[in-house]
């Protein structure tokens, strides 16, 4: 009897156990899908996926772009990380791409994605990633999947909250991450945090037409550390909202130190008052040093300039640009809904998630609701701003997301779930693992003004089991979510690359029909380019070869060069006489410490080559372009350093065989 | 099982239904039309019809057509008889009709895969001619230039 209850005991309590841990952990990787998630994920050979998912890369510097509802993937787009495969980051050309203040910087850690748009919604035009080390922000074509330019960040100590974008592209935002002394006076001890470190957000102007972007304006502001942002719309457009986090001002082991505030803040930006000031010449002219780099799709090369000037206005002196709203414990996600009426902080270590409403933020201003400041600058009452608050909502939430139907969807990273949620009546609505510990998350056109909705993805930060392991470590994992019914419903894991933070997902229609082909040979204006055979050549300058050299299916010209002595540079400039989509040619040379380039239909590309020993050193085409792609190869004859072997170059001569 | 069934039935309509897209989408609208249209099938297929020629030359589509030759055709053709890639270009003018070769230059892809005379050539060149992205009026300029390398006047 009782060894039976016993066991009756034992088992509830196993069951207990298990429930417990069914409620707090997500099932193991043998939890399957639904019965139709396979069909809603399939996407048959031929056939096009629905929405561009444009992702950033975190530390490997680059964005990646997949189908989504298949979750493939369709490219690797450098953007701050050089890529040997390409020859981005080690062709003359793009070098410059990654030039800085501190010389050439091959890599950068890229966390956030801002598509542009126009009236709120996406245009399909541009994407911006930010550099979060050495602080820069980055515009790539969508035409050409490439990176267009790159302009960094002065007065920075790590460009987190960055490129958030307003809602007709007038500006991006990059906020520094860490406050750091800035000025004259740097040398300073960094107990001296209070007195000396300042934080510091720079407004990027984007040109219409071009998307050319220069720091317009620089905001000083209190020495603390800024984290996220989103720009307001619809009636809140002309306003920017930041998440802040260490008001404690701590300097070292933050973990505990800027953990202790209750509440910290959101900061509320007024950026057309700012430029009313500015209109009005209060800015100040500042000294700062920081390089622009642009690419010239007519050249087919980067140009870097560095330039040595902002505008500050300090918001110290002008303490109408700026409001700070109080949030709860150290927030991280700071998102604006469709409407841009509610304001979304997301506290890391809090219990509830405070939805703030701009037109009481508004009201509050008007009748001076502040509960104190915070370095001369207001603090609206908590509560006078306040909409409600999600009570209980997970732990750890990050980012939230919205859909089309007044619904919004936030990450909790500490419970490892996304929560949908009613905006307006702050009811929770569903909620649903993610395998494991999400970041970031992504409904395509979430933080427009006009969301598609249709899918979350979660974008998870831990992948253990889910994929088949590879050692150590292991690729990133990518979740997808239908949102489509009253319950969300997974339908797809894949793997990505790097280690993605945030992403946004676009229709393809948007961008598709826009896709450049290839590069009018006619237009291209590269000082080395030989548009046809005929000006194919080999000349010396000095220690400089340079050749002139044409690629076309399926032979090089010239493919037979001698001169060149142990000790010169030489400079291959390969130009792709292709007209034809997709049919890229490759370059490389043996023992050539740089890499390989690739040069699409149209474009000249060079390689820089510096040979070391005597001999004769085979070249071919890297991408296979036909079937004699094989034999695309040539030859370069390298003789002694005070050889007087003459220049001497052809392709197709065969008079010297015996 | 059921599910899987279903995926496959569907796959299977979707098939059946979808073209092959990139295909289409390379080879454009102008491929069934031209196949009806065109009667004489030593011009060719595509949108070029009918030509008519004049003499003497027009010079400056001749120097016109030059230019584009060396700067998108000299890779692979010669003004000779000689065949490097493709083949030589003396004597094109007298073996092939003006709108076969402006054909074969501005619809290339459509000519290698139904052309008889394209196919052979590449049979003989085994390098399927690359579009080189020329426009009409581009090809008319090549094919004056062509008819200078002739010896006409």
């Amino acid at each position: 009897m009782n060894t039976k209850i016993n066991r009756i005991v034992l088992s509830l309590g196993v069951l207990v156990v298990l429930l417990i841990g069914y409620g707090c952990k997500p099932k193991g990787p043998a939890t399957v899908t639904t019965g139709d998630a396979a069909s809603k994920v399939y996407v048959a050979p031929g056939q096009y996926d629905e929405f561009y998912n444009i992702v950033s890369g975190g530390f490997n510097g680059q964005m990646a772009i997949y189908g989504i509802p298949s979750g493939r993937l369709f490219k690797i787009l450098p953007v701050f990380s050089v890529f040997p495969e390409s020859g981005y980051g080690y062709s003359e050309e793009t070098k410059p791409m990654l030039n800085t203040s501190h010389g050439f910087v091959p890599w950068d850690d890229l966390h956030h994605i801002a598509l542009s748009t126009t009236k709120g919604e996406h245009d399909g035009r541009w994407a911006f990633g930010n550099g979060n080390n050495t602080p820069r922000v980055a515009r790539v074509d969508l035409t050409t999947f490439r990176t267009a330019e790159i302009l960094e960040i002065p007065n920075s100590g790590g460009n987190h909250s960055s490129p958030f974008i307003t809602e007709n592209t007038e500006y991006l935002v990059a906020g520094t991450r860490f406050s750091v002394p800035m000025g004259e006076n740097r040398d300073v001890p960094i107990s001296s945090y209070k007195e000396n470190f300042k934080g510091s957000i720079s407004f990027i102007k984007v040109n219409p037409e071009t998307g050319r972007m220069n720091i317009e304006f620089q905001l000083r502001t209190p020495g603390f550390n800024y984290d996220l942002s989103r720009a307001g719309k619809g009636p809140s457009h002309g306003w920017f909202f930041f998440s802040c986090y260490n008001t404690e001002q701590a300097y070292t082991l933050l973990e505990q130190n800027a953990s202790r505030n209750d509440k910290d803040f959101i900061m509320a930006v007024n950026w057309k008052k700012a430029e009313e000031y500015l209109a009005q010449g209060k800015g100040k002219k500042e000294k700062a040093k920081y390089a622009h780099n642009v690419y010239d799709e007519k050249t087919h090369m980067a140009t870097s300039t560095m330039l040595d000037e902002v505008t500050v206005l300090d918001v110290m002196e002008f303490p109408d640009i700026v409001y700070f709203i109080p949030c709860p414990k150290s927030p991280h996600g700071c998102d604006v809904d469709p409407s841009g009426e509610y304001i979304v902080g997301s506290g890391k270590l809090a219990a509830l998630m405070p939805v703030f409403s701009f037109s009481k933020f508004q009201t509050a201003i008007q009748q001076k609701d502040y509960e104190g400041d915070f370095s001369g600058i207001p603090v609206i009452r908590y509560e006078a701003a306040l909409h409600g608050e999600v009570k209980k909502p997970g732990l750890g939430p990050l980012h939230t997301e919205f859909d089309a139907n007044g619904n919004a969807y936030t990450s909790f990273f500490v419970s490892s779930e996304i929560v949908k949620w009613n905006v307006k009546t702050l009811e929770i609505l569903d909620r649903v693992p993610t395998y494991y510990s999400i970041g970031h998350l992504s409904v395509p056109g979430g933080p427009t003004a006009k969301p598609h909705g249709k899918y979350v993805i979660a974008y998870n930060k831990i992948t253990k089991d889910r994929y088949l392991p590879t050692g150590p470590e292991l690729t990133q994992s990518a979740q997808l979510y239908s949102i489509e019914g009253d319950k969300m419903q997974l339908l797809l894991d894949f793997p990505t690359t790097g280690e993605p933070h945030y992403a946004e997902a676009i229709p393809a229609s948007l961008i598709r029909d826009k896709s450049v082909k290839i590069y009018p040979i006619e237009h291209n204006e590269h000082p080395y380019a030989a548009k046809g055979e005929k000006m194919a050549r080999v000349e010396r300058k000095g220690k400089e070869v340079h050749v002139y050299m044409t690629a076309i299916r399926s032979h090089l010209t010239p493919d037979n060069i001698e001169g060149i002595r142990v000790g010169d540079e030489v400079y291959f400039h390969v130009t792709n006489l292709e007209q034809d989509w997709d049919v890229p040619h490759g370059f490389a040379i043996k023992g050539a410490t740089n890499a390989e380039i690739l040069i699409m239909p149209g474009e000249t590309q060079t390689l820089k080559w510096e040979p070391k020993e005597v001999g004769v050193i085979p070249f071919y085409c890297t991408d296979f372009c036909s079937a004699l792609h094989q034999e695309m190869s040539g030859y370069a004859r390298v003789s002694p350093a005070n050889s007087n072997t003459p220049i001497k170059f052809s392709t197709g001569d065969t008079g010297g065989q015996k | 099982m059921k599910n899987l069934m279903t995926v496959l039935v569907a796959a299977a309509m979707l098939a059946a239904c979808a073209p092959d897209k990139p295909q289409v989408a390379e080879t454009g609208g102008s491929k069934k039309s031209a196949v009806e249209e065109v009667i004489d099938p030593t011009k060719g297929i595509g949108q070029v019809k009918n030509v008519t020629l004049h003499n003497p030359l027009d010079g400056e589509r001749v120097q016109r057509g030059l230019d584009i030759y060396e700067m998108k055709c000299s890779a692979c053709h010669r003004l000779t008889d000689e065949r490097v890639v493709g083949p030589g270009f003396k004597d094109v003018t007298k073996r092939r009709k003006p709108e076969w070769i402006m054909n074969m230059i501005t619809n290339v892809d459509v000519m290698l895969d139904e052309d008889p005379v394209a196919q052979e050539l590449l049979e003989l060149c085994l390098m399927r001619m690359p579009n080189q992205n020329v426009s009409i009026g581009d090809a008319r300029d090549i094919l004056e230039f062509m008819r200078k390398n002739d010896g006409e006047q």
